[in-house]
């Protein structure tokens, strides 16, 4: 059947499964947008702004697996996704962004609300295209979903100038895609998984080191029972939290920066260190020179690059983290003996590990006048459903829910780890909710990320997305200021939100619930009501000001130099 | 330390801007890079001379790889490429240095390509060796102006690479 571009990248977004859109129309982007007035297979959501339009795809993505699609103008609203698409390229969350362009004849002449956004996101797009004719559509649109969705995911860009949305086309999907210089590994090599299991039960004190490449991979099964059938201990990043259930004895938490006290001492003494979809961010090696100094380190990763970059590897395994890891349990299987043997010998590392646990356990000090951050979110743990689902902002309150949550399911927790994207709590929770309308979703925010996409209350109230928010305010930018604090001699310089601002009344503008606690006997009565309240609301928990997030191991500093008191 | 990288990409617009972004991006050096299309239409070749340690070197290798339209790196690291680069050199030539340049130039068979009352202008080809020496015996008589392309490489023995 002969049709328009715009029509065409519809029917694609619909064959390859796409049910939701987050997009923003445009002068360039109008033709889509006419042509969507009719498509009833796709439900497009309209954000108030198209940074959060590309959260919320992202939230999407990052909570159901599957690709996330935004759409946004040429132009302004083409560079609006760059913060958006560079917070998915970091965390590897697969996204297809499509942007409108100015007409073909047009480009490169500053045209009205023209922009190269190819050239403005290539560092930070897994791939990008600009559709010069309407013939190609269908075979870029197949291409940027496979790379979008395979090997390392990430966000792939499609800019769609406008005279091809309106030239027209006999349509037809390819059934498959070939892509010569794009073939990436997803079988691990038999022989180095022989090696890694060698060398794995010939270790006294092994950890298993998981970040977000494991819950991308959807291995989180596979890792949990390799694990328990090692009984090897676990730590995760934060990309990698809810790959292991944290409630599980060989849970470590949190590594690096923020990290458990116990995580850090066992890496620092580990003589195995297993690190599996998971890059040696600096944020969890601190300093390259003394992390892991004693240990052998397996590297299992989709993505060579990933291998070797930061730090010296003894067996790299590239596969499909999946894959390797259910290999990996086929060879434990068939050694049987030597493993009973090694759950025997891990004894003493065991041992280590609990007292460490018992020394430094994750706590803080509660007082009974002034709410503790940490207070609430154990709190909303407590109350909140089995599988809800916790989106972040970035700062203290996203390590304090690192630290104090207890997350157990993959899928669970969607924060910015790699780009660190203030903003981000809200859009995702959005994306989230929009996919698993029955789910619990909590945004938990910090007053200052709370502020920079607080426009998307009217998306959530307007599509019926009862997103719960959670505010922890303590009136500064709190991680900013915890390092003046710490670092630069008290000196706050601007991290002091001044204004104290109304958030129920904010709440209410929009047509939403707020609620607020000031005292800690409040905060059980305010999360319950706000859970039980329909559509969106706003729980804001006035925190303790200076409340610090600890361990913290200084920027540059090695991991066993925590401050665990200050 | 010294390496020849050659890429063979697809020969499509944007490109040589994913793989300059990529080294510009992540602080790798370029010391020259030369790029033209190959016997097949749809493939281009790029010659790129770098330097880094061995994991810099691995990097480099392996981040050109993951970009989705490199088709091939092959990273020539010790005596199996043959590698060659023209220079024009433009030269002052006057009175006794004529004679000079011209005896230079039969030396390092080279040609002149243009001529002025003043000056030479060279086209010399060869190992990268080479034109460093043959500049190196011009530089003293007066250097005007010099483009040098970079080297290409191609593997010694029977085996090509398609494309």
């Amino acid at each position: 059947m002969k049709m328009n571009g715009a029509r065409i990248m519809l029917e694609c977004l619909k064959l390859e499964g796409v049910d939701t859109v987050f997009g923003y129309p445009g002068g360039t982007v109008i033709n889509i947008y006419d042509e969507l007035f009719s498509f009833k297979d796709i439900r497009h959501i309209l954000p108030r702004h198209e940074q959060a339009g590309v959260h919320a795809a992202d939230g999407y993505a990052r909570a159901t697996g599957k690709v996330g699609v935004a759409i946004a103008t040429s132009g302004p609203g083409a560079t609006n996704t760059v913060t958006g698409i560079a917070t998915a390229y970091m965390d590897s969350v697969p996204l297809v962004v499509i942007t409108g362009q100015v007409p073909t004849p047009l480009i490169g002449n500053d045209a009205f609300q023209e922009v190269d956004i190819i050239g403005i996101t290539r560092p930070c797009t897994k791939h990008s295209f600009l559709v010069k004719d309407v013939k190609d559509l269908p075979l870029i649109m197949k291409k940027a979903f496979y790379i979008a969705r395979s090997g390392r995911p990430g966000p792939v860009l499609v800019d769609l100038p406008k005279d091809v949305q309106i030239a027209t086309t006999e349509f037809k999907y390819p059934d498959t895609v070939d892509i010569r210089g794009y073939k990436p590994t997803i079988e691990g090599h038999p022989k180095q998984v022989e090696k890694a299991v060698t060398l794995l039960l010939g270790a006294t004190k092994p950890v298993i080191y998981v970040g977000g490449g494991v819950v991308l991979a959807n291995a989180a099964g596979e890792l949990t029972s390799l694990a328990r059938k090692l009984n090897a201990p676990v730590t995760t990043t934060l990309m990698g939290l809810g790959a292991f259930p944290e409630d599980d004895p060989l849970s470590l938490g949190l590594l690096g920066m923020h990290g458990t006290y116990y995580a850090n001492m066992a890496v620092t003494n580990t003589d195995l260190l297993v690190a599996v979809g998971a890059r040696f961010d600096d944020r969890v090696t601190g300093k390259i020179a003394t992390f892991a100094p004693h240990a052998k380190i397996i590297h299992i990763d989709v993505d060579p690059t990933s291998i070797k970059k930061n730090v010296r590897v003894d067996l790299p395994i590239v596969g499909d983290v999946k894959d390797v890891l259910t290999r990996m349990l086929k060879v434990i299987e068939e050694r049987a003996d030597k493993v009973a043997e090694f759950r025997k010998s891990l004894g003493p590392w065991l041992e280590d590990i609990k007292g460490w646990k018992e020394k430094h356990p994750i706590s803080f000090k509660q007082t009974s006048n002034v709410i503790k951050p940490q207070f609430v979110i154990q709190k909303l743990r407590e109350l909140s459903d089995d599988d809800a689902i916790i989106a972040t902002d970035v700062g203290q309150h996203q390590m304090w829910t690192a630290q104090f949550f207890t997350f157990t399911k993959p899928r669970t927790l969607l924060s910015s780890g790699g780009l660190g994207t203030m903003g981000y709590g809200l859009p995702a929770a959005m994306g989230a909710q929009a996919a698993f309308p029955k789910r619990q979703v909590i945004a938990i925010c910090g007053d200052g990320g709370f502020q920079m996409n607080l426009q998307e209350l009217a998306t959530l109230v307007q599509n019926r997305l009862p997103v719960k928010i959670c505010i922890l305010n303590n009136n500064f930018l709190g991680m900013v200021r915890q390092w003046q604090e710490l670092f630069f001699d008290k000196r706050y310089s601007q991290t002091c939100m001044e204004l104290p601002i109304d958030f129920i009344k904010l709440a209410e503008a929009f047509g939403a619930k707020g609620f607020q606690a000031t005292k800690p006997d409040e905060v059980e009565s305010v999360i319950k009501k706000g859970f039980k309240t329909p559509g969106p609301v706003i729980m804001e928990f006035k925190i303790a000001r200076e409340e610090k997030v600890l361990p913290m191991v200084p920027a540059g500093a090695s991991l066993n130099e925590m401050v665990l008191n200050a | 330390m010294r390496h020849t990288i050659t890429v063979l990409v697809e020969n499509e617009f944007g490109v040589l801007s994913r793989v300059s972004g990529l080294f510009s991006g992540r602080g790798f050096n370029i010391d020259s890079l030369s790029v033209a299309p190959t016997n097949d239409e749809s493939i281009s070749r790029m010659t790129i001379v770098t330097s880094g340690d061995e994991q810099i070197l691995e990097q480099i290798s392996k981040q050109l790889n993951k970009l989705i339209d490199v088709i091939k790196v092959i990273d020539f690291t010790d005596e199996s490429a043959i590698e060659r680069e023209m220079a024009l050199i433009k030269v002052t030539a006057e009175e006794e240095s004529r004679a000079e340049v011209l005896r230079i130039v039969d030396i390092f068979r080279a040609k002149i390509i243009d001529v002025t009352p003043r000056s030479y202008t060279i086209e010399a080809t060869g190992a990268p060796a080479k034109i460093e020496a043959i500049l190196e015996l011009l530089r003293p008589l007066g250097l005007k102006e010099l483009v040098r392309t970079g080297p290409a490489a191609i593997g010694r023995g029977a085996k090509g690479w398609k494309g």
